[in-house]
């Protein structure tokens, strides 16, 4: 009983950590407006270059990074060695992707983007996000039939 | 400081930190990026209806729901004491087109013209509230990922499929803001 409640404890503190790297991120995603409909719309258009900043700078940072953790076998804080799971090749990243991208350019806003547009106070988003998690489950249930 | 933090920040500040949560989390846990996941999670945990695909221990993945609720905190924060205080600053073609749409309020990031509790229950509102997000949730999981999982993780790890599913979203984009939502905004 005593060793069970320990363990909870160190999983409360393991996930808290997590809570904070999206709290910092989600704060980024608001001052860049990354969160924006308006800056989703000039993506789109071509109007403006800041979105594409954006993503290809953190794709290069990310890159980078990757590089660098495989290259020098570096752990984590943990001292465990470092895996991510390779990406296998399906027609549902070109059905489901064009898909994406037509709610991504309507919303103006990925899943990522929904969760921090609620917390600016856009109550309304929740409906976007619940739409979402339908939109999710439906695919989770329809996945059988669907061409991968 | 505090008054240039609220100033939007540029995409060569705000890029390259985004790109720095990949090695956070993979540092912090071996965690790979990714947020559409979390909406899964949110399905087995909720209603998983007996559903293969949501039949798995989502307690494992509970990291990932914690790291959308920090976005969300981080949405709070982000608005509210580093909030700014100007109105936002946007392309004045953007401007010229929105006018017709009768968009015109440029207080929030969300456009408040269209997207309000009132208009969630006309046509218009509905479909891009309501279809957008259950496209945007649909479309991910078919794809097995969203902007973080393929575009910045994915391109991180050189994945090929997520630069497959990359472009495919950024057609999807391009299809939808200039041949097809100019039509909806006008409902």
């Amino acid at each position: 009983m005593g060793y069970k409640k320990i363990d909870l404890e160190n999983k409360a503190y393991q996930n808290v950590k997590y809570l904070i790297v999206g709290m910092l991120f989600g704060i980024i995603f608001v001052k860049s407006e990354v969160i924006s409909w308006f800056r989703i719309q000039e993506m789109f258009r071509l109007q403006s270059f800041h979105m594409y900043g954006i993503i290809g700078s953190a794709v290069l940072v990310g890159m980078i990074s990757v590089w660098l953790i495989k290259r020098f076998n570096i752990k984590t804080i943990d001292g465990e060695p470092i895996h991510i799971s390779p990406k296998k090749f399906n027609k549902g990243q070109i059905y489901g992707g064009l898909i994406f991208g037509f709610g991504w350019a309507i919303t103006g806003a990925c899943p990522g983007p929904l969760f921090a547009q609620i917390g600016t106070g856009a109550t309304v988003v929740t409906v976007t996000l619940l739409s979402a998690i339908a939109g999710t489950w439906f695919y989770g249930y329809l996945r059988e039939r669907l061409p991968h | 400081m505090l008054e240039l933090l609220k100033q939007p920040w540029p995409w060569y500040i705000a890029g390259p930190l985004i790109g720095l949560t990949v090695p956070a989390l993979l540092l912090l846990g071996n965690k790979s990026f990714g947020i559409s996941s979390s909406l899964r999670h949110i399905c087995a945990a909720c209603v998983p209806a007996k559903i293969p695909f949501f039949q798995y221990n989502w307690k494992k993945e509970m990291w990932n729901l914690f790291f959308v609720a920090g976005i969300l905190l981080g949405g709070i924060v982000g608005a509210g004491i580093l909030g700014n205080p100007n109105a936002i600053v946007v392309t004045p073609a953007l401007m010229e087109e929105l006018v017709d749409y009768g968009i015109t309020n440029y207080n929030n990031l969300v456009p408040e013209d269209i997207m309000n509790w009132q208009s969630l229950f006309t046509v218009k509102g509905f479909l891009l509230m309501a279809v957008g997000g259950f496209l945007v949730g649909f479309g991910t999981r078919y794809a097995g990922g969203c902007t973080s999982g393929h575009a910045i993780m994915g391109l991180s790890n050189l994945q090929w499929p997520s630069l497959v599913a990359t472009i495919c979203f950024m057609i999807g984009g391009f299809i939808m803001a200039n041949l097809i939502l100019p039509y909806i905004l006008l409902l």
